[in-house]
């Protein structure tokens, strides 16, 4: 029963972790590049969140919406105003670009909202369900949180897979120039990619915040690193690849914290990247990228 | 023996064949031109025999020694050198380093000599100003040496570019299109040089080239590709005549 | 005609200006401390200093001279942190003589921390860019999660490990239990002083300097231009990158060990061995200048001193760091501002030549 308690929350996590790796997986295979800060637009999310209920005591689907829509534009603008004049820069300058996005918004946070974490009120109200008479508890947080990361994934994927939109952005991603002379507005595509990426990760953020209730300027960092991991695990570019490398991530985590050790689950999580880099570079779908000589 | 002997060598891309069934022989001294229509499979010939990409089938030999499935570096020593059809030199280092780094498995020191300067640091250094200098003259470049390499103008970043690869004093010599952007009289310049080369440095080389000028200039014998496979061989004045290679650049 | 060589090179010249800038920092640094002119909390900063600046011009050979992103530069300052730690902790009866015991903690820690930059080194140089940069920062998180859950201890029946608790060691009655997991390593000798971190400093700084301008730096910043090309002239790309990281991360664990031995107990957190650390140590490159060691130098004395010394900025100097961060890459980098230095710095280039076309030409 352990086992099964410990595999539905590692399920939950997972889910999570991919609705993270999405926006990662999508704005790599657009923008080729790793959106550092993409981890703490989360944080960015919760704040908003916990800003609206708890502190002007707000209906939680207003701080949902209002997080939403806060992240969407501060991903949009991040792109517009800090990666797209760097469009044709080298990747190292790209990087640590983005490492500053990270460590600005990080450091916005603590100034505003001080180092202290907050607790953080969930924004579900659905109660949990006790299974086996009580020997399997799932709480609200862990089904809404399954429930929607579901969902997403099958709206995104039909999305991409059946809209024009969609369509631009999987020209872009294959390549930018073409999709350029076939009309397709490059700039435009890029800045949808990050909006849908950056909604995502709010979603992602307050499921999050509701299941492990402590929000600190901190909190998107690790999630965000790990989200990454699932996005390589499942093949970075790929969005099935995202959403498997995300749910199995989670698992892994959350059984190796159940039997091995919680201080060196991150640790263990780490090492799969690690291994997975080195066997297999292109993850579980993902294609191989050759430079041309 | 001959110098360059490349038997059969094709490649494939994803199920598709780049190069296929591809052979050729260089006698030492040999000045050669490999041509054809674009995506003929021209540069992946030269990627195949310096160890970019791995062949799928055949092989190569440079000097009776077989070089199939060796890398690059494996390759550069063995004594091929090359240039690229979209320059690639390092830009941020200055023309004198550039072609000191030709020379970095011909004149050594460790390291260890080298962070400690020892006095062999200083010997070789010196040795390798020398040469990479009397290269540089061989180009008209030497009054360029301490410019960034990335700053040159075009025309001399080609040159920059070949000097580099003969510092590396290879036995065969692969141009990759090393007219390209140049104007006729840069161009007509560019045939001397590698007119030069040849005979100064008694070289083989091998080069890939779409003027046509260029290529009846100097070349003694060229090979036309088209779809990755050898469409005909021989006497350049004679191929360049041949209705089916015209037809293969002009289409159907 | 012939071509004369210069009596300096650039390149020497500017190593040249670096050491003498070093050198009148030292002697002011002296000249105060004689005159009794010197605070308590500029005192305290003068050790923290060299390690910032010893840990920048090693993460710079990375970042600047290969041009591979390392987020996991804090990890090998843990490893040469700890092992010296606990080799000082463990022998403080034995050798008395900190003069003898510090150079050999010094010695192990930089030799455990380059050990662990080429066990890292091997699997990693497989990879390049994002890919490279985040194993790098997973690493340095592994580093510092093991630390800080390893119980290591000591009795006659020689070493104990645990990845539990002290009890588990099952130490004799008599053992002493060195690493205490989260609570780290207690009783370090203070053996860090200004004088070995100046003098450590000057050691990194002569090595890194003499690598760039040698064989092998030439070959290192080949790789950084243009890998294929490198390699097309006989570069052996992997020996030189375990070269880099093996050297980086010895001076990486210098820094840790000047650092241990400059506390007196020593534990694992993000802000002294983790992923901020790493992040810190690439500031203070990026604003010194990626590939310029002599901006590293001025970047961490900078970089660590204000905000000790004007405390009204610390509270916003991450977040000054981080615009500014920004706001570089941004204007080193970006398409309209290269074209525009691109534009002058031709200009200086045509300059130069027709300088020199006058005075060869009579």
């Amino acid at each position: 029963m352990n086992f099964l308690s410990f595999l539905i929350s590692g399920v939950s996590l997972g889910g999570i972790y991919a609705l993270i790796a999405l926006g990662y997986t999508m704005v790599y295979g657009i923008a080729k590049m790793l959106n550092f800060a993409h981890g703490d637009v989360i944080m960015i999310g919760g704040y908003m969140a916990y800003t609206l209920c708890s502190t002007m005591g707000m209906n939680p689907m207003i701080g949902v919406i209002g997080s939403v829509a806060v992240c969407t534009l501060l991903g949009v603008t991040i792109e517009r105003f800090a990666y797209k004049p760097l469009r044709t820069a080298a990747p190292l300058a790209v990087l640590i670009t983005a490492i500053g996005v990270s460590y600005l918004l990080q450091n916005l946070a603590l100034l505003i909202f001080g180092s202290a974490a907050k607790s953080f009120t969930s924004v579900v109200s659905i109660k949990g369900i006790s299974l086996f008479d009580g020997e399997l508890v799932v709480s609200g947080e862990t089904l809404v949180t399954i429930v929607v990361s579901v969902v997403i994934m099958i709206a995104l994927t039909l999305f991409v897979n059946k809209t024009k939109p969609g369509r631009a952005m999987r020209a872009v991603s294959e390549d930018k120039g073409a999709a350029q002379l076939m009309g397709v507005n490059v700039n435009a595509t890029i800045a949808l990619t990050f909006a849908i990426g950056s909604a995502l990760a709010a979603v992602a953020g307050l499921l999050l915040c509701s299941s492990y209730p402590s929000l600190s300027p901190y909190t998107g960092a690790m999630p965000g690193i790990k989200a990454f991991t699932a996005a390589v695990f499942g093949g970075i570019g790929s969005i099935p690849g995202a959403m498997i490398g995300g749910i199995l991530l989670g698992i892994i985590e959350n059984l190796s914290k159940g039997y091995i050790s919680t201080e060196l689950s991150d640790a263990i999580v780490f090492s799969i990247l690690i291994i997975i880099l080195l066997v297999k570079p292109t993850g579980i779908l993902g294609k191989k990228i050759s430079e041309k000589v | 023996m001959s110098l360059l002997e490349i038997k059969n060598l094709g490649v494939m891309f994803g199920g598709l064949r780049a190069v296929d069934n591809f052979s050729l022989t260089l006698e030492k001294g040999d000045l050669y031109g490999l041509i054809g229509p674009n995506g003929a499979g021209k540069t992946t010939v030269f990627n195949l025999i310096t160890g970019v990409y791995k062949p799928t089938s055949g092989t190569f030999f440079l000097d009776g020694k077989e070089l199939k499935g060796k890398t690059p570096e494996q390759i550069s020593k063995a004594g091929i050198a090359r240039t690229f059809q979209n320059i690639r030199l390092f830009n941020n280092l200055s023309v004198l380093d550039n072609v000191k780094l030709g020379l970095h498995n011909r004149m050594k020191y460790s390291t260890l000599e080298g962070v400690l300067r020892l006095p062999k640091f200083f010997k070789k250094e010196k040795e390798m100003d020398e040469e990479a200098m009397k290269l540089l003259k061989v180009f008209s470049l030497e009054e360029e040496a301490d410019v960034q390499a990335g700053s040159l103008p075009y025309g001399k970043q080609r040159k920059l570019e070949i000097a580099r690869a003969l510092a590396t004093d290879p036995k065969l010599l692969l141009l990759d299109e090393p007219a390209a952007g140049m104007n006729p009289s840069e161009t007509q310049e560019l045939m001397d040089t590698i007119r030069f080369v040849r005979s100064e440095f008694s070289m083989t080389i091998l080069l890939i080239e779409h003027d046509m000028k260029l290529v009846s200039g100097i070349c003694e014998k060229v090979t036309v590709l088209n779809f990755g496979t050898e469409l005909t061989k021989g006497e350049t004045s004679k191929v360049l005549n041949d209705p089916e290679v015209i037809k293969a650049y002009l289409g159907d | 005609m012939k071509k004369n060589i210069k009596a300096v090179k650039p390149a020497t010249k500017t190593s040249l200006i670096t050491y003498a800038i070093v050198a009148v920092l030292f002697l002011i640094v002296i000249i105060m401390d004689a005159t009794g002119a010197m605070s308590s909390l500029f005192r305290g900063l003068l050790v923290p200093i060299c390690t910032y600046a010893i840990l920048a011009v090693s993460l710079n050979l990375v970042v600047g001279i290969l041009g591979e992103l390392s987020l996991g530069h804090a990890g090998f300052m843990c490893v040469g942190a700890y092992a010296s730690a606990f080799f000082s902790v463990l022998t403080e009866d034995t050798i008395t003589n900190a003069w003898i015991r510090f150079p050999l903690a010094l010695i192990i820690g930089g030799i455990s921390a380059a050990i662990f930059g080429i066990i890292i080194g091997i699997p990693v140089l497989r990879l390049k860019g994002d890919y490279l940069a985040i194993v790098t920062l997973a690493f340095g998180e592994i580093i510092k999660n093991i630390v800080t859950v390893l119980y290591v201890g000591i009795d006659s029946k020689g070493l104990h490990f645990s990845a539990e608790s002290s009890m588990a060691l099952g130490l004799e009655p008599d053992g002493k239990n060195i690493i205490k997991g989260a609570l780290g390593i207690t009783g370090m000798p203070k053996d860090s002083n200004f004088y070995i971190a100046f003098a450590i400093l000057l050691v990194t700084l002569i090595v890194a300097y003499n690598l760039v301008n040698s064989r092998s730096g030439r070959a290192i910043m080949s790789i950084r231009d243009n890998r294929i090309a490198a390699e097309s002239i006989g570069i052996n790309v992997t020996k030189y990158k375990l070269i880099v990281f093996a050297l980086s991360a010895f001076f990486a664990g210098l820094a840790g060990v000047l650092y241990s031995h400059n506390l007196s107990s020593l534990t694992a957190n993000t802000n002294n061995f983790g992923y901020n650390m790493s992040i810190l140590i690439l500031v203070i490159v990026v604003l010194g200048g990626i590939g310029s060691i002599r901006g590293s130098v001025i970047s961490a004395i900078i970089l660590t001193a204000l905000p000790e010394l004007l405390r009204s900025v610390k509270e916003y100097r991450m977040l000054v760091y981080a615009i500014v961060l920004i706001a570089m890459m941004i204007f080193n980098n970006s398409e309209k501002t290269k074209n525009l230095r691109s534009s002058i710095s031709l200009k200086k280039f045509a300059e130069a030549k027709l300088k020199t076309r006058k005075g060869g030409t009579k």
